[in-house]
Formats: structure tokens, C-alpha cells, sequence
């Protein structure tokens, strides 16, 4: 379980994170939307430790969170893939297998996982230049899911993408995230991905989060509809 | 008192930025465990192999050059015949290391700026920590290393070469006999002439690289942000090779 508690970031005099609280369980799917600029990213670097909050306190399993073993078992999906582009496929989705095992090896398992998110054996060759948008969000999520992480994160899954593509890779993260029972916190303001990935939602405003409740009764909650409807919440 | 205000935050921000500078090369200097034997190679051919043409070319110009300067303006007071000696101290002592640094700035700095820079806009340095790899380990140490090895090394051919322009420019146009001029060019030359230089070319080398990873480390977001990092190593570079010139021939000469 990972709690995050009275959350503060500021840059300059730009407040951005006011006192966020959440928590998420193991084996939960939570969703974070919110307006541009409100902060998501930042709550999101604030976990993961590129950034240093002003204030606050974050635990994994009731504990301090110990960056080190945090991030041995977690995974991640930046917005853009971010893959390496000086590594093939197959050595992207093998980066931190390599660095334990040998690379016939990893290159195997690198192959499972690229064939679990719908790719073949030939693309493992190919460098990240020679891939589609798509494609490269699946190699992406392939990278994040190839050391068996408890925890993964997902940054915009679906920017950049068709809405095919986009929701290819919706149903795509959600059967992982089942079939796994990992933890995943996804960022997004796609409230297509929201009903497809998310268990619950939280609705982050001027730097707190305002709306916290299961997506099944998110039609009915007042915040989000303002949200929806494009209005600031009150 | 806003005046002397505003010159003591400035002097304060200076030297805090000369000591984030400094730490942060310390840390990629000190990231050898485990040794990064396959990146080192290649950095070794990225910043030293490929830098050759250009220093080389660089060298042989100024060296022929610097022997018709020379041989010019000696003969104003009788003193034509020293051009093989003053050109190879010339060369060894100062241009060699200078304009093999600044060339390596201008070619080096620059694309290893723009290679970090667009790993940072593209958050593929979010995507090291996040797999657990520190960045500086990773990106920094390696072509501070290699920087650092390859310098010397360029100075020692760039010597040469400059050494052989003036050689190719004194036997072919000034009337030097070949054997004479290669003896005169060793006869006035000191081991620390050489190893000088060769100092001068392994700092430089760490300001080269110190000055292209900081840049591309900390560059901001978007092409222009990466623009600005690349613009930003070489002037960096260029101005630190030329300050740590002055500073090092006023420690090893005066």
C-alpha cells in the first residue's frame, strides 16, 4: 500500500501541490485527472523521487519509503515511451534485466513480454526510430512490466495515440494490471482510459484532491461532472 | 546599498554555480564502480577517434602558418632561423593544446549536449532512475573519462602534425634544409614543454565534457531548450579552456 500525506510542491511562487493526500492499495487500479497544470505529473515525480516534495510524507507498506527497494520493484510508462533511442527493442525491455543476468536470457524474457503486449520477435531488432506511436507505447509497457513490478505507473498512456490505438492500450493495461495484480496509479485526462483502467478516481484541482471514489460512481459525482463539463470544481 | 547588493548576489550565485559545476563533475569522476568498460569505448571513439580529422587539420594550418609568421617577422631582427624552434614550443606548449581543446569544444561539447539534452526533454533520464541506474553513472562518467584520455593523446598527434606543417612550410617555401629543421625543432625542446600540454589537454578534456553533460543535464524543455543547452557547452567550454590556459601557463611557467 502506498499513502501519500499532506503532499507539498511549489516551483518559485507556483504552488502546485497544496496537501494531497491518497492511498492505494495492492492490487488496485487508481486514476488521478485533473486540468492541465494542475499537478499530476508533479504528484506523479513526487512518488517516484524526481522530484523532492516541500512537505509531506510518503509510505510503502506502512514504512518510509525507501527509494532503493521502492524502485527495484516497480514500473513505469512515460507519456512519450521514452525509450532508449541508442538501444534496440529488445535491449529497452531488457535494460534492467541486463544488469543481472545474461543477455540471451533477458533477451528471452524481453521476447515474452513483447509478444504479451501484442508484439512479434521481429520488431526486438528494430530501433525505437523505426517505431510507430503505438508501437512504441507497447514496447514502452513491455520495458514496465518486464521485472514483474508490483507497482506501475502510467504517465497520459494515451497521448499521441488514434482513438483505436488509444483504446488498444487501454484494454491492453487493464488486463495486465489484472492478470498481475499489481498496484497501478495511472495519470491521465482521458476519461476514456479512466473507465477502462481505473478501479477508482481522484480529481486533482488547484494542487488537492478534491474527488476520491470508485470509477463505477463517478456519473454521479458532482466534482467530476463540473470537471467534465469543463467548469472548475468548487 | 542595492548596488552592492545586487554584485554580491550575483558574486554568490557564481560561485554556487561553480560549485554545483564542481560536484557534479566530482560525482561523474568518482562513478567507476562497476567499471563502464563498453561505454568508455565508446566515448573513447565518439570524443578522441572521430576528433582526429579536425585536430589534425586544425594543427597542420596553424603550425605552417606560425612558420611564416615567424619567419616573417624574425627576419626583421635577424632572426629567420629560429622558426623550428618556435614553432615546435609554440605548438606543444600553447597552440596544441588550445586549439585541439577548442575544436573538441566546438565538435564535442556540442553533441554531447544535444545527445543528453534530448535524453532529458524526452524524459529517457526520468527513465534511467526509474530502472534503477543512476544518470550520472551512466551518461556523465563515461565521456568525462574519455574526454579526460583522449585530450592528451589529440594534443601529442595535433603537436605533430603542427610540428610537420611548419616542417612542410620552412623545407618547401622558406629555403630550410629538411634535416636541419628537424634537428633544431627537438634541439630547444624540454620534457616539460611537451608535458605541459599534455596537462593542459587532459583538463581541458574534463572541462569539455564537464561543460556538455552539464549543459545537456540541465536543459530545459523543447528543441529550444536543447538549442540553448548545445549554445551554452560550447561557449562554456570554449571560455573555460581559454581561462584554465591562462591559469595553467601562469602555474607551470612563471
Amino acid at each position: 500500500m502506498i499513502t501519500i500525506h499532506d503532499l507539498y510542491k511549489s516551483f518559485g511562487t507556483k504552488q502546485v501541490l497544496s496537501g494531497v493526500d491518497l492511498q492505494v492499495e495492492q492490487g488496485e487500479s487508481l486514476c488521478v485527472i485533473g486540468q492541465s497544470g494542475t499537478g499530476k505529473s508533479v504528484l506523479l515525480k513526487c512518488i517516484l523521487g524526481l522530484t523532492t516534495p516541500d512537505r509531506g510524507r510518503i509510505t510503502w507498506q506502512g514504512q518510509p519509503l525507501d527509494r532503493k527497494a521502492f524502485m527495484a520493484g516497480f514500473g513505469m510508462l512515460f507519456q512519450g515511451a521514452a525509450l532508449f533511442d541508442s538501444m534496440s527493442v529488445w535491449q529497452n525491455v531488457a535494460f534492467r534485466l541486463r544488469q543481472r543476468m545474461s543477455d540471451a536470457k533477458a533477451r528471452n524474457i524481453a521476447l515474452d513480454k513483447l509478444a504479451r503486449v501484442g508484439l512479434d520477435a521481429g520488431v526486438a531488432d528494430l530501433m525505437p526510430a523505426e517505431l510507430s506511436g503505438g508501437m512504441a507505447k507497447r514496447v514502452g509497457l513491455a520495458r514496465a512490466i518486464a521485472d514483474d513490478p508490483s507497482v506501475i505507473f502510467f504517465d497520459e498512456p494515451t497521448t499521441g495515440l488514434d482513438p483505436i490505438r488509444a483504446r488498444a492500450i487501454n484494454t491492453l493495461i487493464r488486463s495486465i494490471v489484472t492478470e498481475t495484480g499489481a498496484m497501478a496509479i495511472t495519470i491521465t485526462h482521458d476519461m476514456e482510459s479512466v473507465r477502462a483502467i481505473g478501479d477508482r478516481v481522484a480529481l486533482l484541482q488547484n494542487g488537492r484532491i478534491i474527488h476520491d471514489g470508485p470509477v463505477a460512481e463517478m456519473d454521479h459525482a458532482t466534482a467530476l461532472a463540473d470537471f467534465l463539463g469543463g467548469g472548475v470544481a468548487k | 546599498m542595492t548596488p552592492i547588493r545586487s554584485v554580491g548576489r550575483v558574486a554568490l550565485r557564481l560561485v554556487r554555480g561553480i560549485g554545483a559545476v564542481a560536484i557534479f563533475a566530482a560525482k561523474g569522476l568518482g562513478g567507476l564502480r562497476p567499471f563502464p568498460a563498453r561505454a568508455l569505448m565508446i566515448q573513447l571513439i565518439q570524443i578522441g577517434w572521430l576528433s582526429l580529422p579536425v585536430v589534425g587539420l586544425t594543427a597542420l594550418f596553424t603550425g605552417a602558418a606560425l612558420a611564416l609568421q615567424i619567419h616573417s617577422g624574425g627576419e626583421r631582427f635577424q632572426a629567420g632561423d629560429v622558426v623550428p624552434a618556435i614553432v615546435a614550443i609554440g605548438m606543444v606548449r600553447e597552440l596544441g593544446p588550445v586549439l585541439g581543446g577548442l575544436m573538441v569544444a566546438a565538435r564535442v561539447a556540442s553533441s554531447i549536449a544535444a545527445e543528453i539534452g534530448t535524453m532529458r526533454v524526452t524524459e529517457q533520464i526520468d527513465a534511467l532512475v526509474t530502472l534503477s541506474t543512476d544518470p550520472v553513472r551512466w551518461l556523465v562518467t563515461p565521456r568525462l573519462w574519455a574526454a579526460i584520455l583522449s585530450l592528451p593523446v589529440l594534443v601529442a598527434v595535433g603537436d605533430i602534425i603542427g610540428i610537420m606543417g611548419g616542417w612542410m612550410v620552412g623545407t618547401g617555401s622558406l629555403g630550410f634544409n629538411s634535416v636541419t629543421y628537424i634537428a633544431n625543432s627537438w634541439a630547444y625542446l624540454e620534457f616539460w614543454d611537451v608535458a605541459s600540454g599534455l596537462i593542459k589537454g587532459a583538463v581541458f578534456g574534463l572541462i569539455v565534457a564537464t561543460s556538455g553533460c552539464w549543459f545537456g543535464m540541465h536543459s530545459s524543455r523543447g528543441a529550444a531548450g536543447v538549442g540553448r543547452a548545445t549554445t551554452g557547452a560550447v561557449v562554456a567550454a570554449a571560455v573555460g579552456i581559454l581561462a584554465a590556459n591562462f591559469a595553467l601557463t601562469g602555474l607551470f611557467f612563471k
